[in-house]
């Protein structure tokens, strides 16, 4: 317990982990589309919940275009709202 | 005149002809009001990741279209009222990307390896 209370979180993660850029702001990442659901795919849970975009380092602007694209994929019965 | 993409999913007990007659219907919505077609692309009976209206499975039309405001509205609403249509969806867009979707390309590879992948899902 003493021990974990030496060890900031902050000093710990400047020495071990970098933070991992976003996916899709780069030159040559792939495109959001609705109709791609494999893609979509990685950015959900086993239950069909969108992943969060500090769990998935995706940028902020990029995390809009993938709510909508997975709403719009959910619409059309290519994704599902839940997985029972 | 804006570029439009509209998706609908179409009955699965429909005959692949009774899907073309349908897809031939609304497209003759646009060229009539002076629109154009500018791709169409059928995606084949899926799989829908739920239920809808008591169907598992549904026919899947892809078009990409030039048309006016009020074309659009009454081609929604036309989209709307077909019995045979579960769902629809109609984005407009900034350009329309030439080469088959994505989904076109699944299909293709899919048919080599058919089995794996109902398996698999």
């Amino acid at each position: 317990m003493a021990q974990l209370e030496i060890t900031r979180p902050s000093a710990r993660r400047s020495s071990s982990r970098r933070r991992k850029s976003c996916p899709f702001s780069h030159p040559s990442a792939p495109k959001i589309d609705y109709k791609d659901t494999k893609l979509l795919q990685r950015y959900t849970t086993e239950r069909g919940k969108i992943v969060p975009s500090r769990i998935s380092a995706v940028s902020a602007k990029k995390q809009r275009e993938l709510t909508t694209a997975i709403k719009r994929a959910r619409h059309l019965a290519l994704m599902p709202f839940v997985v029972a | 005149m804006q570029l439009y993409e509209c998706v609908f999913i179409i009955r699965q007990d429909l005959s692949n002809t009774q899907v073309e007659n349908i897809t031939n219907e609304f497209c003759a919505i646009i060229t009539d009001n002076k629109g154009s077609v500018v791709k169409q692309e059928y995606w084949g009976l899926k799989t829908m990741a739920y239920k809808i209206k008591k169907n598992r499975k549904g026919h899947y039309t892809m078009l990409n279209f030039e048309a006016d405001t009020d074309t659009v509205a009454e081609f929604d609403r036309r989209l709307g009222l077909h019995e045979d249509i579960l769902r629809s969806l109609i984005l407009a867009i900034e350009a329309v990307d030439p080469e088959p979707s994505i989904m076109m390309q699944n299909k293709s590879e899919r048919s080599g390896s058919d089995t794996s992948d109902a398996s698999a899902s």
